[in-house]
């Protein structure tokens, strides 16, 4: 077995989980808090971005898998963002 | 006998694993565009767009969010499981997913019941239309997500799932995360922000 291996039979699925959680009322707590409303959306984007990696890394195995899988994932989300920057921009234009 | 490793391609990944990933991939453009969408008619509407927690039920998404998260935690256990040769442990994990699954999708119907009963609908407003694409797409995910587990779980029955062949359950689980994946992202910018 290799050490890749051996690290993936033993991802800290439990410790995952409780970091969901906990970071799912982070989310609620910090949606209700009286600060700018940037402060708080930017907040909310990067717990929720934390969330996600936590699962794609963990939960998905990404973490443990080839550097192909990685550009498969983040080349369309690229392109959205592309997608969105670019019409945003254009409205913002007219 | 055909393995895990019967698979491997020449780039060196499991060909199965390559094309569930480039399906997610297809899955990410999907729920990408519709939120880059989402975001675009927000930011155009911005005077009229209501506070989420004004018109949205956030404490019951909340507990809807939990749920969704502890059948991620279920599913992965049960891979686990069966990676250890454990298959009642699989069976076990495929099981609570499925009925966290179906929870999930019954307490959606309600929240869809009491919102259309209070007048917020698919074409009351440009936040309806949005919120009942993107939860109502996501959604059907979660019932297509439910199905194959169910089909993972009858065939856990028989000789399919061991030790060295668990894909099927591998790939029924990447695509049940990435459901989940894209609710976590759905809750915060349709019902916190």
């Amino acid at each position: 077995m290799s050490d890749v291996e051996a690290v993936r039979k033993r991802p800290n699925y439990a410790g995952v989980f409780w970091s969901l959680f906990i970071l799912t009322i982070l989310e609620i707590i910090a949606a209700n808090t009286p600060f700018a409303k940037v402060l708080v959306v930017v907040t909310l984007v990067i717990l929720a971005l934390m969330k996600a990696g936590l699962v794609a890394l963990y939960y998905m195995h990404l973490k443990f898998e080839k550097y192909v899988f990685y550009v498969i994932v983040f080349f369309p989300l690229l392109l959205a963002v592309i997608l969105t920057v670019l019409v945003l921009a254009d409205k913002a234009i007219a | 006998m055909e393995t895990e490793s019967t698979h491997i391609g020449s780039i060196g990944v499991d060909t199965r694993k390559l094309g569930m990933w480039v399906f997610l991939a297809s899955e990410i453009m999907f729920f990408s565009g519709l939120i880059g969408s989402y975001i675009v008619l927000r930011f155009a509407n911005l005077e009229v767009w209501p506070v989420p927690s004004t018109v949205l039920n956030i404490p019951l998404t909340a507990v809807n969010t939990f749920i969704l998260i502890c059948s991620s935690a279920a599913l992965v256990l049960g891979l686990s499981s069966i990676q250890r040769g454990y298959k009642e442990g699989l069976q076990v994990g495929l099981l609570l997913t499925i009925l966290l699954g179906t929870l999930f999708l019954s307490i959606q119907v309600k929240e869809y019941r009491e919102l259309i009963h209070d007048g917020f609908t698919i074409s009351s407003s440009i936040f309806g239309s949005c919120f009942f694409t993107l939860t109502g797409f996501h959604g059907a995910h979660v019932f297509a997500g439910v199905v194959w587990l169910i089909v993972v779980f009858a065939l856990s029955f028989g000789p399919r799932f061991s030790r060295d062949q668990y894909c099927g359950v591998e790939m029924a689980g990447l695509y049940w995360h990435f459901v989940d994946l894209v609710w976590i992202i759905l809750f915060t910018i349709l019902y916190l922000i």
